[in-house]
This record gives C-alpha cells, structure tokens and sequence, in this order.
C-alpha cells in the first residue's frame, strides 16, 4: 500500500536514515525550487515545462486533501477552474494588474473550497468523492451558462497580459523563459508555504486524521474542522494553479472544469507518489511529457498513459517518487 | 443537583440507549466517586461498552443525561472531551498505526498546546518533546520510541494508547477492557499500571473479566441485558444474589 510511503515522507525519520537524506528531508522546498529553476533547459519546449509546474501545482495543493489528509476528493477541477476564471475575468472585465488578478485566483479557490468543503466535508470515502463530483459539475454548469461572464463553451478569452513589471524590472511575459520564471516564482513560494504546512503543528494534526479519526478526536482534535481548512488551503494551492494556467495560456478553455481535469489530478498523484512532497510534480511531468512525446507520432496517446498508469499502479504503488524515496531511506 | 457534590466527579440520570428498536442500555442511573477506581462489569452484550461510549461522549444518550463534575456533557462533542478532562482508551488498539511510538504521543500532546496552527514549525513547539518522553518512560515505552507505532507487540500498543490518554492529564481516565487479548505477563503489568495511575486520578474501567478488577476496584458497577444490577463495594457485589445468578453461576 502507498500508505507505507506516505509516512517516509512525513513522519519523523529513524534516527538511522543516512544524514544526506535527513538534509534533502529538510530542505525539501529549497531542493525542489531548485529543480523548478534548471527544468526548463532540459526540456524540449519552454511552453511544457510550464505547464507542467501548472499541472504540478494543482496536483500538488489535491495531494494535500488526497495525500496527507486521506479524502479521495473528484471535484478539484472546480478550485483549479474557479481559480483560472476569476484571474480571468478580474483582468478581462475589471482591467486589473495581473498581480491582483492572481491574488484573486488564489482567493476564489479557497472560497470555492469552502463551499464545496461544507457541503461535502462529513461524509467519507466513496461517498466524499461522488460529492464533490457532483458539486464541481454544478460549479461547471455555473461557469457554462454564465456566458457573459466567461465566454460559455468558447472559453474565456483575452487574457493577454503582455509585459510586466516587477519592482520597477519590466519584463516580456510573452518571452517563453520569462513567462516561465514568473510562473516559477509563485510554484517556488507555494512550494515553500507548503513545506511550512506540512512541518507545522497542523501539518501533525492532518496526517493524524488520516491515520485515525477516532483517535485523534479522543486526543481533542476537532476532525470535522481540520478536514475542512485542509480543504480550503488545498483550494487555495490549486486556485494559485488556475490562475498561472489563465495567464499561461491568455485563454481559460471550459475544460479546466471537466471532471476529466479532477481525474487528472488524481492519475498525477497515484503516479508521482500520494502523500510525499514531491511525488504530484513528478506525476505531472510523466502524465504530460506522455501526453506531448507519445501524441507526437499517434493520436492513441491515451492509450499509452493509460497503461503506464496500470503498470505503475501494479508494480509501484508507491508512485514513482514514492518507490524512489523509500529506495532512498533504505 | 450533583453539582454540589464534589466528591462525585461523573454521573448518569437515567440513561438509556436504543440501537433501532434494540434496547441496548435502559434507564441507568449511577455516580462515580472522584479519586475511585469503579469498575463496570457485566456478562457479553451486557451494554458495558454502550454505556462506556455514553460516559466518554463517543455515542449520544438516547434518553437521559450525563454530567461531568456537575456540568451536563450530553450534547458535547467527543473532541471537547480531552480539553474538559476526560480520556480514554479503546477497546480495540487505536494508535496512529504509520506514526513512530514517540510522534503518537507528541502528537496526542500537541492537541492541548496547538491545533490550528499552520505556520511555525511544529518541532519548535515548547517543552513537548521533553513531556513526550516523560509520558513515553511513565508507560514503559521508553526503549520502542522510534519504532513505527504498527510494529509494537500488543501489549505496547495498549500501553501507547494509555500514554496517549495520559497526554491531557485528564482527571478522569476511561478505559475499555485495557487487557483486552493480553497475555497473563502483560495483564499484570497492565493492572499495575492503572493502580499506579489511579493514585493521580480518577479511573473508570469496563472489564469482562470479574476476577481481574474486583482486587483493584474500590466500586463495581455489574450490568446485565442492558440494567444495572449491582452497584457497590466488591464484597458487596460478590454477595449480591442477583450477580451470582447470572454472571457469577454461568461463568466463574
């Protein structure tokens, strides 16, 4: 069971473990950020890589719920849509700085999640994840019909943020690499702020719920509540990823709010490693690297993933990274 | 009003418990005595561990009420329970199973310092480390501290959950069949350990085994078919009538 890896990843490490990989433990966010920096140049193509630190992120902010907390949840494209839509829509209609307009995309996700969270927080398993299916289809409908607002099945368009400028620097976002970097500098604080989630007395909290909810109430923690603001910081990660896919792609295709999108971020941790820091990322890499590479030369593409999903469901159940850090830590 | 009473520190006014039409529990009414070790006792299905599960706020009275130190905790969620005072052990081992020995305990710690925070590093915490290990020697878990939790023999599970329960320092400890699938070796040092911790506080205990509680116990509480029965002294209950028929002549 992946379980077993969750707990490498998080629980306190045998004072056994090599030092090397009690430093790369602590140190995981300022490791990882340096992985974002160097991505890009190993890449085929500036454009991927930054979508795959979009799709990294939102799988991310899912693991938190999926991973750490221990909910299937199926309605996360909401957050990562609601978060693209109103970065959108703030920019497109209101006119504002796209800085605001990300700050807004982080917000609107972490409101969507409140919503959905209270209606679906109470219930468990199979149940939890039909509905925030459900709920996230009637977030769908929502952005469909309200045609003016966001372009209904079209999309929204016209996001087209151009240059920008930070602390007096004026920079070309249309520039690949540029783009990339400004994207990377909100993965790199998300990252951090994740770290911080994790290692914080409600990062012990979290992982206590999953591990045992009767146990954790008798020790006086409050699980309804905990599930729930797990849930509105993962909206707030994955709104973040919305918004940055608004302004990667200055267009928010309704697709972003198909269930398929939920399933997504599902595929993309089962693959990387649920519960381990980094483990979203690297499912994201594969899942999209996949995609571009293997849609190159057959439109089957699907196919292919599929079946390295179902071979690394079967062999590595701890995701790829997941295999690899407990190959680490022996 | 019991509030008055300080001696009495948990009491139940006429609780009863339906599971459906099934009338698990009727109209119990009993007061524990502060400082005691009571003992509820009772043949299989006598409604012990219902009646547990109504003290410890883990299941709703379907009828009546239950007051803790003269407060009415009825409607008070099971998670308030610790903060009030009260804690308890499970039945069935209940750790956090992927957790070292150590990090289960920090962790039913923490729960009385922070719950909420998601910003300074949890390692920074005061002085919950040093009470971690104090609590882990207490319960005898010193030398298993860095094993995962799941790893321990049962015996030290059942210790880790009493470790756990002891985190809040609570002034009433409940305990659900604490011996439960021990061996004889593992049961003695169970039952030293909860007389060693009944001298800091209150103890309530459901047992199915009448032989192991009667030494320890100050009161016994024996139920049978969902009444109460008996309640009193263990010389006493040993002579009661009743008790002899349908709990002492079946099986001892």
């Amino acid at each position: 069971m992946a379980v077993n890896e969750m707990s490498q990843s998080l629980a306190e490490a045998p004072p056994s473990s090599a030092g090397w990989f009690e430093f790369a433990r602590r140190h995981r966010a300022g490791l990882a950020s340096l992985f974002v920096l160097v991505f890009p140049l190993v890449m085929p193509f500036t454009a991927l890589a930054a979508n795959i630190l979009i799709y990294g992120l939102y799988a991310l902010g899912f693991n938190l719920v999926f991973g750490f907390l221990g909910l299937l949840s199926f309605g996360h494209a909401a957050l990562f849509g609601t978060g693209a839509y109103l970065c959108g829509i703030a920019i497109v209609h209101f006119g504002l700085p796209w800085y605001a307009a990300i700050v807004i995309g982080v917000v609107a996700g972490a409101i969507m999640a409140a919503a959905i969270g209270a209606l679906a927080i109470r219930t468990r398993g199979i149940y939890f994840a039909m509905v925030t299916m459900a709920l996230a289809q009637c977030v769908y409908y929502l952005f469909y019909q309200a045609e003016g607002w966001t372009g209904g099945e079209n999309g929204l368009r016209g996001i087209n943020v151009n240059r920008i400028e930070i602390f007096g620097i004026k920079l070309d976002f249309i520039d690949p690499l540029t783009r990339y970097y400004v994207i990377a500098a909100f993965v790199i604080l998300a990252l951090f702020a994740l770290s911080r989630i994790l290692a914080s007395p409600f990062g012990a909290v979290i992982q206590a719920v999953r591990e045992n909810e009767a146990r954790a109430r008798a020790s006086g923690y409050n699980v309804t509540l905990t599930r729930f603001i797990t849930f509105v910081l993962s909206g707030a990660f994955c709104g973040l990823a919305g918004a940055l896919a608004a302004l990667h792609l200055s267009i928010v295709p309704i697709e972003m709010l198909y269930y398929e999108t939920s399933g997504m971020a599902v595929m993309m941790s089962l693959l990387g490693g649920m519960g381990t820091f980094f483990g979203p990322f690297v499912g994201a890499a594969v899942f999209l690297l996949l995609e571009n590479l293997v849609s190159l030369w057959t439109v089957h593409w699907q196919l292919i993933v599929g079946a390295v999903f179902v071979a690394c469901v079967l062999f590595f159940p701890a995701g790829i990274w997941g295999t690899i850090l407990k190959r680490l830590d022996r | 009003m019991s509030a008055d009473n300080p001696d009495v520190i948990l009491r139940t006014y006429g609780v009863s418990k339906l599971f459906g039409k099934f009338r698990a529990l009727n109209d119990i009414s009993a007061s524990f005595p502060r400082g005691a070790i009571t003992s509820i006792i009772g043949p299989n299905g006598a409604g012990k561990s219902t009646y547990f599960n109504l003290l410890s706020g883990s299941l709703a009275p379907s009828g009546g009420r239950v007051e803790f130190e003269g407060r009415d905790v009825t409607n008070v969620p099971q998670h308030q329970f610790a903060h009030m005072g009260v804690a308890k052990s499970f039945q069935i081992t209940n750790v956090f199973p992927q957790l070292s020995t150590r990090e289960n305990v920090r962790v039913a710690l923490q729960a009385l310092v922070s719950r909420y925070d998601i910003w300074r590093p949890r390692a920074k915490l005061p002085g919950l480390a040093e009470r971690a290990d104090a609590l882990l020697n207490q319960v005898g878990l010193w030398h298993c501290r860095d094993r995962i939790a799941k790893t321990l023999a049962h015996g030290e599970q059942r210790a880790l959950e009493i470790g756990m329960a002891l985190a809040s320092n609570p002034r009433l400890l409940l305990l659900d069949e604490p011996t439960a699938g021990m061996s004889p070796e593992e049961t003695r040092a169970m039952m030293d350990l909860i007389v060693k911790l009944a001298k800091e506080r209150t103890v309530i205990l459901v047992e199915h085994k009448m032989k192991l509680v009667m030494g320890i116990s100050d009161r016994v509480l024996v139920l049978h078919q969902g009444e109460l029965l008996a309640d009193g002294t263990p010389a006493e209950v040993r002579q009661d009538q009743q008790v002899k028929r349908v709990y002492l002549g079946q099986r001892h």
